[in-house]
C-alpha cells in the first residue's frame, strides 16, 4: 500500500485537513459557487451535455491509438512552423535540456505562465538553484509561490487562500498597502509584473493542446500573463506532455468551450492563443526562438497498461478534483504531487511508482463522483480499482492481504459468520463494561443475526 | 402467490436485522411469498473494493452457486442495498471474466433489483400510502444513483405519504464517506466526509436521515455519535413499514 513514509504523511496531513474547520467550509464554499456556474454553463453552452463528453472522449481516444504517428506528424508540421522540439523521457533528460537552453541564450531571468508540466518538473527549484529569477505570472501561481507554497489545484492554484491572506502575502513581500479588494490586488500583482515581462529573456509555458495538423499549442487562459510572457521574452519554452496531441484544428470547435466550461464554469476563456513558432519576418513581436519540449516522464508507463490508458486522455480541466468529497475534505497540497485528486491518484502511481504512491488509490471511498463529471469519460474511479489491484501485487500490505483472506474464508461458512459475529460482540461488550466510552460509538454485531431471525420466522 | 428471492447484506444480516426483517413484512405485505438463503453471508464487494479479486470471488461465488440452482434459479431477488445490488448486477461480470461461473454471474445480474427498483418493477409504488408528519433528507447511495442510475426515482417511494416533506439536501448524490475499508485505512477523511453530509442535513433542518444502504446508514450512524449530530437516521424500508402501519 506504498512506502511507509509517503502513506503515513498523507495520513498525517489528511488527518489535519479534515479536521481544519476553517479550510473545509471555504473550500466547500469555493467549490460550491464553482458548481452552480457550471451546472448553468452545461446547460446553456451544448445542447446534450452527455453527447459533447462521448464524442470528445472518441477524439482523445483516437489520439491514444495513433498516438505515435500523431507526435511525429506534430513534430514535423511544428518544425516547418519554426519551433524546436525536443523530447524529454524524463525529469533529468528535461532539466538537461533547459539548462542547454539556458546556456545557449544567456538567460538570466525567467517569466513563467502557468505550466503543471514545469510542476513535474520542480522547475522553479530547479531555476533557483541555478542562479536564475524565475517568477510565476499567473495570479494565483504568483500568490502561491510567493507564499513558498505549491499549486493547490491544477486550475485554481490559491483557491485555498482568503483576500484577507492574499494581502497580507502581497505586504509581506511585495511591500504593498493592505486591501482586500480584488481588484485592487489583481492590480498590485499586475504592477509587481509588467516590468518582469520586459526584462525577463525567457518565458516559459505549458501548452493546453498540441494540434498535429497545424503543428500549433494552444494556451487557454484569462488573464493575458502566457500571452505576454509568450511574447515578450527573446526565447520562448514550451512544456507539453506527450498526451496532449488533438487531430486537427477542427477539433477545437469541441474542445475549447468543454475544457472551458469543465474547468471554471465559462462559457470561454478570455485569452486561447494559437501559437505556431517564434517571430516570422515582417512580424513585431514574438520570440526570437521557440522551443516545444515534449515530456514523458512515465507516460509511455501509462500507455503500456490498458487498464489505465485512456487516462491519458485527460485535458487537465480539475472538474475531477472539484468534484471529488476526498479532495474536498483534504485539499490539494495533502497529495504531496502536482496532480492532485482522483486524476492525480490514477496517474501518479505509475507516474511516480507504487511502491511510494500506491495509497493514494486507496483514499477513496468508490463514490464515483469523479468518472460522472470528466468531460473526457474517463471511467477514473474503477481505474482507481485497478491501481489497488497493482498495488497489492507490487507492494502489498500483509496486514490487510491476510485480514481480507481470513474474512473471505469465513464469509463462505455461516456457521463461522455466525460464531464469529457473536464473539466480536462479546469482545466488545466485555469492552464496554471496562471502558463505556471506548465502545459506545461503534457498530456492533446485534444480539441475533437476521439469519437466526429467519430460521424461527422464516416460513 | 409470487416467491421471491430476500438477500440479506451482511450488514443487515449482523448488524441491522432490523432491516431484513421490515423488508420480508413489506414484501408479505404486499402478497410476496418471500424466501431466503441462509448459507449466503455476503456479496463479497469489501474484498472487491480492497483490490483482492480472488477473495471477492470465493464469496461471490457462494452466492452465484446458491441463487441459479434449483427452485431459486428462476425467482427475482430483492436487496435492500443499492451497493450490494451494484456488486452483483455491475461487478460480477468483471469478477467472473473468463470464469466457469461467468455466464450464471452474468445471469443472475438480471434478477437482483435494490428495494425502490423491485416495486417500481410490480407497479407496487402507488401502493405505498401512510401518514408521518416529518421532514426527511433521502440519503442517496453514490452506487444507487451512479451505477444503478437511480438517480431521483426514490423520491415516488414516499410520494404516497402524507404530511411527509422531502428536503433534498443536494440533487447529486454526496458521498457519506464509508468506502467499506476506506473508512477504517483513512478514518480523518472518512469522519470529515461524513461531517459535511451530515451539515447538509442539518441546514435543511431535517427531522430524520433515510438511506437505502446499510453500509452509509452505519458510517453515518458511527459519525453522528461520535461528532455530535442528534438526527436519527434509518433504513427507508423501516420507516416504510412503520409509516404504512404494517405489523405482521
Amino acid at each position: 500500500m506504498g512506502s511507509a513514509s509517503e502513506h503515513s504523511r498523507f495520513i498525517g496531513s489528511s488527518e489535519v485537513k479534515a479536521s481544519d474547520e476553517t479550510h473545509r467550509k471555504r473550500l466547500l464554499k469555493v467549490i460550491a459557487s464553482y458548481d452552480s456556474v457550471v451546472v448553468n454553463q452545461k446547460a446553456s453552452q451544448f445542447i446534450d451535455w452527455q453527447e459533447a463528453r462521448g464524442t470528445a472522449a472518441e477524439i482523445k481516444r483516437y489520439v491514444l491509438d495513433h498516438l505515435p504517428e500523431l507526435l511525429e506528424l506534430f513534430e514535423q508540421n511544428a518544425s516547418n512552423n519554426g519551433m524546436q522540439v525536443l523530447w524529454a523521457k524524463d525529469v533529468a533528460d528535461a532539466h538537461r535540456i533547459v539548462d542547454q537552453i539556458i546556456a545557449r541564450h544567456g538567460i538570466r531571468k525567467v517569466v513563467k505562465s502557468k505550466s503543471m508540466t514545469s510542476e513535474e518538473l520542480e522547475l522553479n527549484e530547479f531555476l533557483e538553484h541555478k542562479g536564475i529569477e524565475t517568477l510565476e505570472s499567473d495570479l494565483g501561481e504568483l500568490i502561491v509561490q510567493l507564499n513558498g507554497e505549491k499549486p493547490y489545484h491544477i486550475v485554481t492554484p490559491a483557491m485555498h487562500k482568503s483576500k484577507e491572506e492574499i494581502s497580507e502575502i502581497f505586504q509581506r513581500t511585495l511591500g504593498c498597502e493592505p486591501t482586500t479588494d480584488a481588484e485592487e490586488l489583481t492590480d498590485i500583482a499586475r504592477r509587481h509584473l509588467r516590468d518582469v515581462y520586459i526584462t525577463a529573456d525567457l518565458g516559459i509555458s505549458g501548452a493546453n493542446f498540441l494540434l498535429a495538423d497545424d503543428g500549433a499549442i494552444l494556451i487557454l487562459e484569462n488573464e493575458g500573463n502566457a500571452r505576454l510572457s509568450t511574447a515578450c521574452p527573446r526565447v520562448h519554452l514550451s512544456i507539453a506532455g506527450i498526451e496532449k496531441i488533438l487531430p486537427s484544428i477542427n477539433d477545437l470547435e469541441l474542445f475549447l468551450p468543454l475544457l472551458s466550461t469543465s474547468g471554471t464554469g465559462q462559457q470561454m476563456t478570455a485569452y486561447n492563443s494559437i501559437i505556431r513558432g517564434p517571430r516570422q519576418d515582417g512580424e513585431a513581436d514574438g520570440p526570437e526562438v521557440m522551443y516545444l519540449l515534449l515530456l514523458d516522464n512515465g507516460r509511455s508507463e501509462i500507455y503500456r497498461k490498458p487498464e489505465v490508458r485512456d487516462a491519458l486522455s485527460c485535458i487537465r480541466c480539475g472538474a475531477c478534483l472539484n468534484a471529488c468529497p476526498v479532495y474536498k475534505t483534504v485539499g490539494g497540497h495533502t497529495y504531496n504531487t502536482p496532480y492532485s485528486g482522483p486524476i492525480g491518484a490514477v496517474i501518479t502511481p505509475h507516474l511516480k511508482g507504487m511502491r511510494d504512491w500506491g495509497h493514494l488509490a486507496f483514499a477513496s471511498s468508490l463514490c464515483g463522483a469523479c468518472t460522472d463529471v470528466c468531460p473526457v469519460n474517463i471511467p477514473l474511479h474503477h481505474m482507481l480499482l485497478t491501481n489497488r489491484q497493482e498495488a497489492n501485487e507490487t507492494a502489498p500490505s500483509l496486514f490487510w492481504q491476510t485480514a481480507l483472506k481470513g474474512w473471505a474464508l469465513a464469509m463462505k461458512s455461516r456457521f463461522v459468520v455466525d460464531i464469529g459475529a457473536r464473539a466480536v460482540r462479546v469482545v466488545l461488550q466485555a469492552l464496554g463494561c471496562v471502558s463505556p466510552k471506548l465502545t459506545a460509538k461503534l457498530p456492533q454485531p446485534a444480539a441475533r443475526s437476521f439469519s437466526s431471525w429467519w430460521s424461527r420466522h422464516g416460513e | 402467490m409470487q416467491n421471491v428471492i430476500l438477500f440479506a447484506p451482511c450488514l443487515v444480516d449482523q448488524l441491522y436485522p432490523e432491516m431484513g426483517i421490515a423488508l420480508v413484512k413489506l414484501l408479505r405485505h404486499f402478497g410476496f411469498q418471500v424466501n431466503f438463503d441462509s448459507s449466503i453471508t455476503c456479496c463479497g464487494q469489501p474484498a472487491f473494493n480492497a483490490g483482492q479479486i480472488n477473495e471477492a470471488k470465493s464469496v461471490a461465488r457462494k452466492v452465484v452457486r446458491t441463487l441459479s440452482q434449483g427452485v431459486l434459479a428462476d425467482q427475482q431477488i430483492v436487496c435492500p442495498s443499492g451497493s450490494c445490488t451494484a456488486m452483483i448486477r455491475k461487478y460480477y461480470p468483471e469478477v467472473f471474466h473468463g470464469d466457469r461461473d461467468e455466464a450464471a454471474a452474468s445471469a443472475l445480474g438480471s434478477r437482483v433489483f435494490e428495494l425502490s427498483e423491485f416495486l417500481r418493477q410490480h407497479n407496487l409504488l402507488d401502493k405505498i400510502t401512510g401518514s408521518c408528519h416529518k421532514r426527511v433528507a433521502f440519503h442517496n447511495s453514490c452506487h444507487s444513483a451512479r451505477e444503478l442510475e437511480l438517480r431521483t426515482e426514490y423520491r415516488d417511494l414516499f410520494a404516497g405519504i402524507e404530511g411527509l416533506e422531502l428536503v433534498d439536501p443536494s440533487l447529486e448524490p454526496v458521498c457519506c464517506g464509508f468506502g467499506g475499508l476506506f473508512c477504517q485505512k483513512f478514518q480523518g477523511i472518512s469522519q470529515g466526509m461524513a461531517k459535511t453530509r451530515l451539515e447538509m442535513c442539518q441546514q435543511v433542518g431535517a427531522d430524520e436521515i433515510l438511506s437505502n444502504d446499510p453500509g452509509c446508514i452505519m458510517h453515518l450512524r458511527t459519525a453522528a455519535a461520535q461528532q455530535g449530530f442528534a438526527t436519527p437516521i434509518r433504513h427507508t424500508v423501516e420507516f416504510l413499514v412503520d409509516a404504512m402501519g404494517i405489523t405482521e
